[in-house]
């Protein structure tokens, strides 16, 4: 890993700072591939919008995970308006997308407040730690001092991995034995954070299903003893989902939301194939705005989401 | 398991069944919602389109419109049919070729590749082989530790790999240490890897290609979306795979994955993930999957779990008891521990048919630390209090409160449970078995 990551570190460099929407749309070639090959397809022969025409259109939402609900709200929308040019029919599919990606991601309000906490939370193998890695090289680049709980406890290996990265950040560690209890792991951090003086404290908590009642409670325990330790904490409950997960993201969400309150959302992994469209969905289906996107494996490529940007890199 | 597609089709086939006769309209109608069902549950959409268009075709037949039942018809080719697309039957791991085989494991990044391969080796184990771990993931930080803790928590030996080694020349290593560590099977256990990464692609065909594994398996998230065929077919593509393990399997997974894997790759999943405990990994029957969706329940699943977990020399003597109205606390607790070794109690019970309808059961979370008391409690008895109840006066009930961490009153609800089940027994051995359907367990 060492090797591979010095490599990455390079190539980091090179890219100018400017070049996001290059990076971003090189980066998601393969959804707008997808996308912009079906719509080029669709669009090929015919300059004339049709019922077939819509059906295959549906098709390709659906099929960008999009979901069914969205992909007909958005289909509807569309033929409501009696379109029959086809570069009218893009820009007016563009414009909707933006709409629906727009009116939920303003609303992220981050108090501040020295030390800032952020409790991070996930089903299994979303890449809550990896996660939790590039957001504390980004605070420590940016000269905060930051600290970081290991409170998954439960995972073979999973302290040693986030020790790893808390080296690499150059981030300040609080860790138990394996199988400790994940809150006073999380209690203890956030009271050495408060006497080191760190700016960030990054909670790490183990991946569990959402369906889960007992460790959802679990969680729930986690947060009520950060704010016994420091009132008003954690500031943000930030939830990890995994962008190639389909429909049950948005389960995921709205169980997690309903125990513990989210405040944001960082999606991951959107460096695959055909996905993106989850986004949609998920803004859609929820009052939750979307914070961050992972679309590769440097520490670089965990971004903020905007919604223009990533609209146009996908069409 | 796929409550809410199971649920969905369920309403969907009631109005069908309330029917006499089904018209044209009514069938696409309720076929118009089956797709829906299916699109939600993230099948992919090419899946369902043939899949729907090969109901309709057998649906406006004669089967279905000249049968008297036209509803239950419907149910009958839909159950046949999502069986034929998840592959009918289980297909068992590919062990054939000269010892050490080798089982290559491969999927994204957090499908759950290193937990899967140390329930694997458990599973392999139970059925007489000796399972060797390979860590193979020398990029995402820890991996190698996480694969060694898991071998040191099962007692299976783990190859020490090393971050520095090429990943190729760790699977080719192991397989000659093996023989020393009198270990027959190879577990590796890949880094996870975007399928796109052709890089990282070419270094699964390089371990393929030295080692060659007699079955590689993809683990894949039940939970994937639309993706998840494209997942399948490149990694089928660049390593002809053997078949898929669906992880994660326990959550409320809709299907899609499992429903579309087998028809667009022709490879056939496996195993699935069902749980965090390192035991979570079953075997994937289609038939049983298919009738448990359609809400038919699995007994065939439940009857597995219970040979494998009861012990046949164990259960005659307890059948012994039984007749003899002899049974003790401590076979009491022998019991306990043996459903508690079937799996959580909320998936035994909807493997029952008809329970997976019943909605008071619907959100049922059994609160295994009640088990978890009993034991204690027991445990903390004399034997001879064990063997005699009735010795258990006020005093020896306090010292086995105080012994356990419980409450007298768990001791006494204990206690009173015992011998209301005692005198079932007797009445059993009296009458038969009449009389036993209520209150046949005494929580």
């Amino acid at each position: 890993m060492k090797k591979r990551y010095g490599m990455a570190k390079q190539s980091a460099n090179h890219t100018p700072g400017g070049g996001y929407l290059k990076r971003l749309k090189n980066r998601l070639s393969k959804t707008r591939q997808t996308l912009a090959d079906g719509f080029d397809k669709i669009f090929a022969d015919q300059t004339r919008v049709d019922d077939a025409m819509l059906e295959n259109l549906e098709e390709l939402l659906i099929t960008a995970d999009i979901g069914v609900q969205t992909a007909m709200q958005l289909i509807e929308q569309i033929s409501a308006k009696h379109i029959s040019d086809v570069d009218q029919l893009k820009s007016q599919l563009r414009e909707e997308i933006l709409s629906i990606l727009k009116v939920h991601t303003s609303a992220a309000q981050i108090v501040n407040s020295t030390p800032h906490v952020i409790m991070v939370i996930g089903v299994n193998g979303v890449g809550k730690t990896t996660t939790i890695g590039k957001l504390a090289a980004k605070a420590t680049a940016a000269g905060k001092k930051v600290l970081i709980a290991a409170s998954d406890t439960f995972r073979a290996a999973a302290i040693e991995q986030l020790t790893i990265w808390a080296e690499r950040a150059g981030a300040d560690i609080v860790k138990h034995k394996a199988h400790a209890d994940p809150a006073a792991v999380a209690f203890d951090a956030v009271a050495a954070a408060s006497s080191r003086g760190a700016d960030v404290v990054l909670i790490d908590t183990a991946g569990r299903l959402h369906t889960k009642i007992n460790l959802m409670e679990e969680l729930k325990k986690i947060k009520r003893s950060i704010a016994k330790q420091l009132p008003g904490a954690p500031h943000e409950v930030l939830m990890v989902l995994d962008a190639t997960t389909g429909q049950n993201a948005i389960s995921q969400a709205k169980l997690f939301n309903a125990a513990l309150d989210i405040t944001g959302l960082a999606l991951t992994k959107l460096d695959g194939t055909a996905k993106g469209g989850i986004v949609v969905s998920i803004c859609s289906a929820l009052n939750i705005p979307l914070q961050y996107i992972g679309i590769g494996e440097q520490i670089d490529d965990l971004r903020p989401f905007e919604p223009e940007q990533f609209v146009k890199a996908l069409f | 398991m796929f409550e809410s597609l199971s649920d969905k089709l369920n309403t969907v086939f009631k109005k069908l069944k309330g029917h006499g006769k089904l018209t044209e309209k009514n069938i696409e109608e309720g076929l118009k919602e089956v797709r829906l069902a299916l699109l939600e549950a993230d099948v992919h959409y090419r899946v369902v389109k043939s899949f729907i268009a090969d109901i309709k075709e057998r649906a406006m037949g004669q089967e279905v419109m000249g049968s008297l039942t036209p509803g239950q018809q419907i149910v009958k080719i839909v159950n046949h049919e999502l069986t034929e697309l998840m592959g009918s039957r289980h297909q068992a791991l590919n062990l054939s070729g000269p010892t050490p085989v080798a089982l290559m494991l491969v999927g994204l990044q957090g499908s759950g590749k290193t937990t899967t391969a140390g329930k694997l080796a458990i599973f392999l184990r139970k059925s007489g082989r000796h399972p060797y771990l390979v860590p193979a993931d020398v990029y995402r930080p820890a991996a190698i530790d996480q694969l060694q803790k898991l071998g040191d928590q099962i007692d299976v030996p783990v190859f020490p790999s090393s971050v520095d080694d090429d990943p190729v020349q760790i699977c080719r290593n192991a397989q000659t240490t093996a023989h020393q560590q009198g270990c027959d099977t190879l577990l590796l256990d890949t880094a996870g890897r975007l399928h796109i990464d052709e890089k990282l692609m070419d270094e699964l065909r390089h371990i393929k290609a030295a080692v060659k594994p007699s079955d590689i398996l993809l683990v894949a998230d039940a939970m994937t979306g639309q993706d998840a065929v494209n997942i399948a077919k490149s990694f089928n593509e660049a390593l002809d795979i053997g078949g898929v393990i669906l992880s994660k399997m326990d959550g409320d997974a809709r299907g899609g994955a499992a429903l579309s894997i087998k028809s667009i790759t022709g490879k056939p999943i496996k195993f699935i993930g069902v749980g965090e405990k390192l035991n979570a990994l079953e075997p994937f029957h289609p038939d049983r999957l298919a009738s448990s969706i359609l809400g038919m329940g699995d007994v065939l699943t439940l009857i597995e779990k219970a040979q494998e977990v009861v012990d046949e020399k164990k259960a005659t003597e307890l059948e012994k008891k039984l007749r003899k109205s002899q049974f003790t606390l401590e076979d009491f607790r022998d019991q306990l521990i043996q459903v508690r070794k079937m799996g959580s109690l909320s998936d035994i019970i909807k493997m029952i048919p008809g329970m997976g309808q019943v909605k008071q059961l619907k959100n049922l979370e059994v609160d295994e630390s009640e088990f978890i008391k009993i034991e204690a409690i027991i445990n903390s008895m004399t034997p001879q209090e064990r063997h005699q109840h009735t010795l258990i006066n006020g005093s020896r009930r306090r010292r086995i409160a105080k012994g356990s961490g419980t409450q007298v009153q768990d001791v006494n609800q204990l206690l009173k449970n015992y011998t209301q089940m005692l005198k079932m027994i007797k009445k059993i051995n009296k009458g038969g078995m009449r009389g036993i359907s209520r209150g046949m367990l005494p929580f």
